[in-house]
């Protein structure tokens, strides 16, 4: 039997992987994809828990995380082509209109 | 041994391909490593005995996020991307940030265990069948939540059509 704490690691650093990506790569579309990842991480870690505890609440609370995470990812592409229908670019230094 | 032996490989590869998602300079390649990713991450829930998850896991992941990026990325010109600057120059604090957050993780969860509630043991799950029990989880108890993901997934797409339209000349 694996002991639960294999697991909880195993998605602390997947989320640690998505949470730098997010705060070093420019790239609006690579922060998305670690936004995901990092959603990702947090799944295991829910389903893994549950899995131990016997319990079917943290699979539900899942299952509403990857709709949230569909929801999301929609709202953040269809926002990135409005964007990029202005600046002609998906680097995040070049939105810099609210910079004093 | 042997679920040792598993847990491992997922683990190893599940970082891996993440660190080869986040890394590449081409977005497609990015992508494409995403969706390998994915499945090893289903497969890691068929090892927790979350079939249902697993699938679901596979249809949503990588079949309409993967499929909304890749698209993405065909649609916006990023050719000229490939020569910008991908990191931003001060990246030693936010590594030192993570760094600290992952210690901060580990050391909390290092020796975590549960008390199992016994209420849905494996031996339940496997004879009833993960889908049903989950099923009658979802829809006896969590009926107003489950209600509510369907307005969850309606709005955005009511506004990404209203964002991505061009706008009319007045």
């Amino acid at each position: 039997m694996i002991p639960l704490s294999w697991y909880l690691m195993l998605g602390a650093g997947l989320f640690v992987i998505g949470m730098f990506t997010f705060l070093v790569r420019r790239n609006i579309i690579m922060m998305l994809i670690s936004l995901e990842l990092m959603l990702n991480a947090v799944n295991i870690m829910l389903i893994a828990t549950s899995h131990y505890m016997q319990d079917m609440r943290g699979q539900i609370l899942a299952f509403f995380v990857m709709a949230g995470a569909a929801a999301g990812v929609a709202i953040g592409l269809a926002l990135l082509i409005a964007a990029f229908r202005n600046r002609e670019s998906a680097n995040m230094d070049e939105y810099n209109l609210l910079k004093g | 041994m042997l679920p040792e032996f598993f847990f491992g490989y997922f683990a190893c590869a599940i970082l891996g391909l993440a660190m080869l998602t986040v890394t590449r300079k081409n977005l497609v390649h990015s992508v494409l490593w995403m969706l390998l990713l994915f499945l090893h991450i289903a497969c890691l829930y068929l090892f927790l005995n979350a079939e249902f998850l697993a699938v679901i896991q596979i249809i949503v992941y990588a079949g309409a996020i993967l499929v909304l990026f890749l698209f993405l990325v065909m649609l916006l010109n990023l050719r000229e991307e490939h020569e910008a600057r991908r990191f931003v120059k001060a990246w030693q604090g936010r590594l030192a940030v993570c760094i600290l957050l992952l210690t901060v993780i580990v050391i909390s969860v290092y020796k975590a265990t549960v008390q199992p509630t016994g209420g849905y043991s494996i031996a339940f799950i496997n004879e009833a069948g993960h889908t049903k029990v989950l099923g009658t989880v979802l829809f006896n108890q969590y009926v107003l939540p489950f209600l509510m993901t369907a307005l969850v997934l309606f709005v955005p797409m009511v506004a990404a059509i209203v964002l991505a339209m061009k706008e009319r000349k007045r």
